[in-house]
């Protein structure tokens, strides 16, 4: 076969009419060959970017059967165990979804994992962006934007888990309401807003519905396109490596290679979906029947992402406070409301700030375009691992009932395990991973001064043996050395600058000395240069060893 | 996609037609002064440096017998979606075992041709197109000083050629006049509430239920089996401990009622009370319960004979049964409020009013609802 030499006609031709109309000659020029640095953490983002659009496309087809009305009908449909129950159409329309159209169960439970996946992946995808300080300037606005985007997902799951109407996704919405309507002075006007009059009303499947497959879709999708482009923009972050700066993006271009492998695995994310979505099942409707107020499936269990307020609501003593007696006004009941609101704020409030306070502590204004890695920022990297370490343990006292059932610990004492490690288990995953983070960086420093481990013993002339270390490959070092100490702010001697008197500027100044600098210095000499790192070896042998 | 003359006269299209492999020319070389802040530039070296590869070129060999299993890929993916198709036309939907067939056969037929179609072009990206490793210059985000000053300069020209600075007048007023338009769409959710109620009497709704009304004809009314509708005779309703799920007479199938008008009914040996109990709402040792739990909403469900314990199933909160139904641990503050009850001429369960205090989850509006009823000696 022989190559192409020219553009073939039936892409000139069009390519050339758009071009005269658009111009966008210039823009394709530049952009064709744009470069994509290769990493396998660079692909959560991906994964939960084709979610998204398996779920538009799911959902869409979903619409066509779906019908989002509370009226009562009595089934009639081929599914037996529920022939003439009275339900909602949206439930006997979910049913008919299941077992009346071709394809629609595959659909449906496409859709559900795909949501699964979509706010899972969204969440890797964060944590990676977060450990690496990718979130530094100048991406800091794509950083909120995906903080967003996160926390609308968050509800258009809530919403979508409730359409189906069924005993399970009733629970939900019972619970939903339960802290609505618990919410300080506002609580009852939003719930009758909401429900458009007591729980359950006859209104609230139909608002999800349009809030579920119109409003917040089209926000994730306006969203989605801004990340996108700013990540385009900005150019993607890489890792330090041999011939890899902060000025530079080394990888492969776009056209052809990273079209390709997008597409490749665009499918790739699919597959697995449909492969959930057929062979592993998810929330099987029928076996819940209709919703009822007065009923609930023992057990019942949301989703995973909804996991840690359900456990934050378990957890919680039971304090309400009457603010003012026996008033008609000023009842807060705490243990709904904190549970609610305090985890989830934290975590969204800290993790908006958080490029900002860190800008504000090290004082670093620079444009960071290397991704560090984890271990080199300490604090960074301890400071995430004890969200999640509070986020797990909300997490997994969701499931407080399974947890004593299966290890025979009484509920009363699983709780109170819960209660106290919400704030041990954060700590301590502080100190543990900052320990580590050291750790890491002393080996790492270890490598660049004296080699590594050739596996090779070598029997010493006193008797004694020893390692042969051999010096770390080219790629390996530019990868290690590719790291720079995290600034801090100089404190001027006797006279602090302006933004550092006063007790927040102190306190700026500590935060900063704790948090920034070099913990563990890298040595600037090369493995072979022994003589600097005579301490790493047994006394006087450094030198013979690693010749 | 010819033209390479743009009016915006960078100089990178001067440059010759690039080779693949060489690193792309960055429109914006030299057209910023100041080096990027804190970056290094060690790095530039690398910057048409031969010795960093660029595209290397497959083995023709190889490559060829990637060909063929990336062909044979893409064969599997067309011939699973030929089944697919099949499956859609053979297999017919209905109960349970005939979509379970479809649903494997569709979605197993899906699964394999996307499988094989995304491992069709990972093996062409791999191993037949040249492995990459390009290089491509970063430059800082700011614009230039000049543009910035450019802009200012015409920002501030066209507001003071618009006159919104030195006319107050038409500032002020056009102020005004958007504060409300910001407004309006607000006021237009307003009846999302559908009940009519003034705002400020909605909460009043929210602490009554349909056991204070009476029946239609004046009576009080009955309390019948949740999903029978069977109204419970005293009398047939004796084995202690005992329970049973009761909703109004006449609203077995109004979920607003039945959100906050079910009820457990427990039936106790006498003696087996607790002070917290108020004897006076009970007959006969049989004691009702709203089973609307007062942490979220959820139904409190579960009994456990032995303890007397009324356990919600959705974080747990526990009740004391024999004790007023008071919290005994979880995240519920309030007890169960106790439903008072009777028996009617022929011995049938009857309501002898409302709950005396708001059943369910608490709302600012609510107040100290129990302190509200002791102060009054036990009425709300
Ligand atoms: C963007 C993220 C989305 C998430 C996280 C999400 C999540 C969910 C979930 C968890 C369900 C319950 C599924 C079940 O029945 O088991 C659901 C149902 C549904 N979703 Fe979505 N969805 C999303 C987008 C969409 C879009 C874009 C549409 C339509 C254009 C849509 C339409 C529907 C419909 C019609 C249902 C009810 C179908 C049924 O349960 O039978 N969804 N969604
Ligand atoms: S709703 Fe009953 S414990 Fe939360």
């Amino acid at each position: 076969m022989s190559d192409l030499r020219a553009v073939p006609k039936r892409i000139a031709g069009p390519a050339t009419f758009l071009d005269e109309r658009l111009g966008a000659g210039s823009f394709v020029k530049r952009n064709m060959r744009k470069i994509f640095p290769d990493h396998w953490s660079f692909l959560l983002g991906e994964i939960a970017l084709y979610s998204f659009v398996i779920l538009l496309l799911t959902g869409t087809f979903l619409t066509f059967w779906f019908k989002p009305s509370m009226g009562e009908i009595v089934y009639n449909g081929p599914y037996a165990p529920l022939k003439g129950v009275t339900m909602s159409e949206a439930y006997a329309s979910s049913l008919k979804i299941s077992f009346e159209v071709r394809g629609g169960l595959l659909i449906r439970q496409i859709h559900h994992w795909a949501a699964l996946v979509f706010i899972g992946g969204m969440m890797a995808h964060a944590l990676r962006v977060f450990f690496t300080g990718a979130y530094r300037k100048p991406r800091e606005l794509n950083w909120l934007i995906g903080v967003v985007i996160l926390s609308i997902a968050l509800f258009e799951g809530l919403t979508g888990y409730s359409l189906p109407d069924d005993l399970l996704s009733g629970a939900g919405l019972r619970v939903t309401q339960g802290v609505v309507i618990g919410l300080p002075v506002v609580g009852t006007y939003l719930n009758f807003f909401l429900f458009g009059g007591e729980y359950p009303g006859e209104d609230v499947i139909s608002r999800f519905y349009s809030i579920h497959i119109l409003l917040l879709p089209g926000l994730i999708l306006a969203l989605v396109t801004a990340h996108l482009i700013l990540m385009w923009v900005q150019k993607h972050t890489q890792f330090p490596g041999k011939g890899r700066t902060n000025r530079n993006v080394v990888g492969a271009p776009f056209y052809p290679a990273f079209m390709a492998k997008s597409g490749a695995f665009f499918l790739f994310t699919f597959a697995v979906i449909a492969g959930l979505g057929t062979f592993a099942q998810i929330n099987p409707i029928w076996l819940y029947g209709p919703y009822s107020p007065a009923d609930v499936s023992a057990g019942s269990q949301p989703d995973f992402y909804m996991a840690f307020l359900e456990g934050a609501l378990r957890i919680m003593p039971a304090w309400e406070i009457n603010l003012f007696g026996t008033a008609e006004a000023g009842t807060i009941p705490l243990s709904v409301v904190i549970p609610a609101l305090v985890p989830l704020g934290l975590i969204v409030v800290g993790m908006a700030l958080y490029p900002f306070i860190e800008r504000w502590i090290t004082g670093d204004n620079r444009e960071h375009h290397l991704a560090d890695r984890p271990r080199n920022n300490p604090h960074r990297t301890s400071i995430g691992m004890a969200v999640i370490a509070f986020y797990g343990v909300l997490w997994l006292f969701g499931g407080n009932d399974l947890i004593s059932a299966n290890f025979q610990v009484d509920l009363y004492t699983t709780t109170w395990a819960g209660r106290i490690l919400v704030f041990a288990a954060p700590a301590l995953a502080y100190a543990i991973t900052y320990r580590i983070c050291l750790g890491l960086q002393r080996s790492d420093a270890a490598v660049l001064s004296h080699g590594v481990e050739s596996g090779v013993i070598k029997r010493l002339p006193n008797g004694g043996y020893v390692e042969v270390h051999s010096p770390p490959a080219e790629d390996i070092e530019a990868h290690l050395r590719g790291r720079e100490a995290i600034p801090v702010l100089a404190d001027g001697g006797d006279v602090p600058p302006k933004g550092l008197r006063g007790p927040i500027g102190r306190l700026r100044l500590r935060m900063s000395k704790a948090y920034g600098g070099e913990k563990i210095p890298i040595a600037n000499g090369h493995p072979h240069d022994g003589d600097e790192h005579p301490d790493m070896l047994p006394d006087g042998q450094n030198r013979a060893l690693t010749r | 996609m010819t033209d390479n003359e743009h009016e915006t006269g960078q100089p990178e299209r001067r440059t010759p037609p690039r080779v693949i492999g060489t690193p792309l020319s960055d429109p914006l070389t030299g057209s910023l002064p100041e080096p990027l802040p804190g970056a290094e530039t060690a790095g530039d070296d690398h910057d048409g440096d031969p010795a960093v590869p660029r595209a290397v070129p497959q083995d023709e060999r190889k490559a060829r017998k990637a060909e063929k299993i990336a062909a044979l890929c893409f064969m599997l993916t067309f011939a699973a979606l030929v089944a697919f198709l099949v499956a859609y036309v053979r297999f017919q939907v209905g109960g349970l075992s005939a979509t379970g067939a479809s649903h494997i056969a569709l979605g197993g037929a899906l699964t394999l041709a996307l499988l094989a179609l995304a491992s069709g072009i990972v093996i062409w990206v791999r191993q037949i197109m040249p492995k990459y490793e390009m290089v491509q210059q970063r430059h800082p985000m700011a614009s230039s000083a000049d543009v910035r000053a450019e802009i200012a300069a015409t920002f501030v020209s066209g507001a003071a050629e618009s006159g919104i600075v030195k006319r107050r007048l038409l500032r002020r007023t056009l102020l005004l006049a958007a504060a409300p338009l910001g407004l309006a769409p607000l006021v237009l959710l307003r009846d999302l509430d559908s009940t009519g109620a003034p705002v400020a009497q909605l909460h009043k709704r929210l602490a009554h239920t349909v056991w204070g009304e009476k029946a239609k004809e004046g009576k009080p009314l009955r309390l019948v089996v949740e999903g029978t509708g069977q109204p419970i005779r005293a009398a047939d309703f004796n084995s202690p401990g005992g329970i049973l799920s009761v909703v109004p007479e006449g609203y077995e199938h109004d979920l607003n009622v039945l959100a906050k008008a079910t009820v457990i009914l427990i039936k106790f040996r006498p003696e087996e009370f607790k002070p917290g109990t108020n004897l006076n709402w009970t007959h006969d040792g049989i004691v009702a319960y709203s089973k609307i739990c007062t942490h979220v909403g959820c139904p409190a469900a579960l009994y456990e004979q032995t303890t007397h314990h009324i356990l919600c199933p959705c974080h747990q909160s526990t009740f004391d049964a024999a004790d007023g139904a008071k919290v005994v641990f979880g995240p519920a503050a309030r007890p169960l409020p106790q439903l008072p009850i009777g028996v009617d001429e022929q011995g049938y369960l009857i309501a002898l009013g409302d709950f005396p205090t708001p059943v369910g989850p608490s709302y600012w509006e609510r107040g100290d609802a129990e302190a509200r009823v002791r102060e009054n000696g036990g009425h709300s």
